[in-house]
């Protein structure tokens, strides 16, 4: 790394700015873990270890472009620039929430920030992704639509028909394939063949777009290929697709059981994408010890707030959930 | 007034509406040059060119993702899918995605979005190219449905629907797209939720919609030479449903045939007949009768499904009975 690390390609305002999100990620999660087993009812599967991802992509990303996510989705809105508040709120079911409390952690959306909803059918937001892009290009717009889903959603028919309508219309879309190497309890092994596992970018050939593996919990590469696939897809050269392989260190759904070998989680731990970061801005002298510290602070001091303005905003009224049915 | 065939009546809905907002595509596949599998899109892709009229790839739930996508940024989709017996593969897209937008988002975003497809049998197109799976969709919350019985009426509802912010399931009768009937040239449109009082009557209720509407005012044609009077009413749509319409008419003649295609059981007119037990039983004296299709799948052979689908004297014998 040192000097020919390519962090030092980045301008330091857009380090920070990736460093404090990547940290807003793991705090909310980190929270939430504690929050959803305690205090707030439904379900959330967190985000954690895999912040580099949602991160890289949407910092190369401009506020009118469009992402759609996934169940495990506060990642993706929180690096889109969603509110804490607000997200919380929706967790905790009140009317402070993105959604005005009604729909949870599977839904959150914010369509002026360009999130066309969190989506709690795998793989249900790829072909939305596509239709955003199919939009953009009626329009002449120069907006791109990213469809994040894991590689378990790679599997789904859906995946291969959003695919291939983006490519036969060469629609800007970018494909981002978080390869965190668990399906809810299944290894990703069990359902890929041994010749795409490496890689399961190589699928992109068969649509005939480009696709590459990189390494998803380094979020300089993340950045960095993303914004190569974004500007390909902004110039109307058409689809694009990052596999990203990482790691789902929490477990399926935050309280659920875990089958994993811990063994194999520690391995991973290790290779944590914001402590890899941190040592990198040092190595690199981008950012000291102390404004690490800083920011730290100020990230733990918004999620605290956040949460106190969940907790205290008011419950929905029962009727509120006949609102909505029709526009 | 000038007539004109049932499909080419869809087809004006679409092309007006096209003209007048260049972001409304029609997507699906064998729309463009070829024309539509019931040749309803004859002749759009000249006119619209690619993107606007737009052939797709045979892929049902991605063709209505695709949809809901540009639905929800800024275009709206017309998709065709000429069969609904393939609805069933598009099943995500519609009921988990379409039709939970608005409401999931809290008002975020509507989903202005058009399903255009047709049902039905007597064409002996068999078990897979023949079903009325409207009812499907009525169950669903956020959807709407509509079920048009002539041309006057598919394109008056057709243009409502385009314009409505919700998403539609607009269904039509593949035996019905060569029928004509009379079609102003001005425009007009026709709002959803709207029954219609296809023929007046005081003895009986029949209420049909789509073919089994023409079906009815045959039997009610042939029943007046003996003094019987048939009111047929056409509810059009079933979400919205006109209730009122339909009640005030159920209140005058006191006795109801409900008449739909779709299989019996689990069909709409087990619906239908709950609201008016509901709302008008003391009006009632007679029980409520139903006729649908025969509860199997739809067999190719005339003997066969002539046996299976609603047929004229199964009508006729479904009045006699709440007469009798």
């Amino acid at each position: 790394m040192e000097q020919n690390d390519p962090i030092t390609q980045i301008n330091a305002k857009d380090i920070r700015k990736i460093y404090e999100t990547m940290l807003k990620i793991r705090m909310f999660e980190t929270k939430e873990k504690d929050l959803i087993q305690t205090e707030q009812e439904g379900f959330a599967h967190s985000y954690v270890g895999e912040e580099a991802i949602a991160t890289g992509v949407a910092a190369a990303l401009r506020q009118d472009d469009y992402i759609t996510s996934t169940h495990r989705g506060h990642g993706h809105m929180i690096a889109k620039g969603g509110e804490l508040g607000k997200m919380y709120g929706e967790l905790y079911g009140r009317t402070s929430g993105y959604c005005r409390g009604r729909s949870g952690s599977l839904h959150i959306a914010d369509f002026d920030l360009g999130v066309l909803g969190a989506n709690g059918i795998v793989g249900g937001g790829i072909p939305i992704a596509v239709g955003a892009a199919y939009s953009i290009q009626l329009r002449k717009s120069d907006q791109v639509a990213v469809a994040f889903f894991g590689e378990g959603a790679m599997n789904q028919g859906l995946f291969h028909e959003a695919a291939n309508m983006a490519a036969i219309y060469q629609l800007p879309v970018v494909f981002i394939v978080e390869v965190n190497h668990w399906q809810c309890g299944v290894r990703y092994e069990t359902v890929y063949h041994p010749s795409v596992i490496e890689n399961v970018a190589i699928r992109a050939q068969s649509y005939g777009f480009p696709g590459e593996k990189i390494d998803g919990n380094d979020v300089v590469e993340v950045y960095q290929y993303a914004k190569k696939a974004i500007e390909n897809a902004r110039s109307g050269k058409g689809p694009y697709m990052l596999a990203c392989y990482t790691y789902r260190i929490e477990t399926h759904f935050m309280g659920d059981i875990d089958i994993r070998p811990a063994d194999e989680v520690n391995e991973w731990r290790k290779n944590d994408p914001i402590e890899n970061l941190e040592r990198r801005m040092v190595k690199a002298a981008i950012m000291s010890g102390s404004e690490m510290e800083e920011i730290r602070d100020s990230v733990s001091t918004q999620v605290t707030q956040a949460i106190d303005f969940a907790r205290q905003s008011s419950k929905p009224e029962p009727e509120s959930a006949l609102e909505h049915v029709y526009s | 007034m000038r007539k004109i065939e049932f499909r080419t009546a869809v087809r004006e809905a679409m092309e007006e509406e096209m003209r007048k907002d260049p972001l409304l595509f029609l997507f699906g596949y064998d729309v463009g040059e070829y024309g539509g599998e019931f040749r309803v899109s004859q002749g759009m892709h000249a006119e619209f060119g690619d993107r606007r009229v737009q052939d797709a790839p045979i892929n049902e739930n991605g063709m209505v993702g695709l949809g809901v996508g540009a639905s929800i940024t800024g275009t709206k989709a017309i998709i065709e899918i000429a069969f609904m017996d393939f609805l069933p593969m598009a099943m995500d897209a519609i009921v988990n995605q379409a039709a939970k937008f608005n409401y999931t988002f809290a008002g975020q975003r509507s989903v202005p979005l058009v399903l255009r497809t047709a049902m039905g049998g007597y064409i002996r197109a068999a078990e897979q190219h023949s079903q009325c799976l409207e009812n499907w969709f009525v169950h669903v919350p956020g959807l709407k449905v509509v079920v048009p019985s002539t041309g006057y009426d598919a394109k008056g509802l057709l243009k409502s629907a385009i314009l409505d912010p919700n998403p539609v399931i607009f269904v039509e009768h593949k035996f019905m797209y060569p029928m004509k009937s009379e079609v102003p040239e001005e425009e007009y449109t026709i709002p959803l939720g709207s029954a219609d009082v296809k023929r007046e009557g005081t003895d009986v209720t029949v209420i049909a919609y789509s073919y089994m509407v023409h079906l009815t005012l045959n039997v009610a044609k042939k029943l007046e030479k003996e003094g019987i009077s048939v009111e047929v009413v056409d509810p059009r749509s079933l979400v919205p449903l006109d209730e009122e319409t339909i009640l005030n008419s159920v209140r005058k003649t006191n006795r109801v045939v409900i008449v739909h295609e779709a299989h019996e059981r689990g069909g709409w007119g087990g619906e239908m007949a709950a609201i008016i037990a509901d709302k008008a039983f003391s009006d009632l004296d007679a029980p409520i009768k139903r006729v649908g299709a025969r509860n199997t799948p739809i067999p190719f052979p005339a003997q066969l499904e002539e046996f299976i689908l609603p047929s004229e004297d199964r009508i006729e014998a479904a009045i006699r009975e709440v007469l009798a």
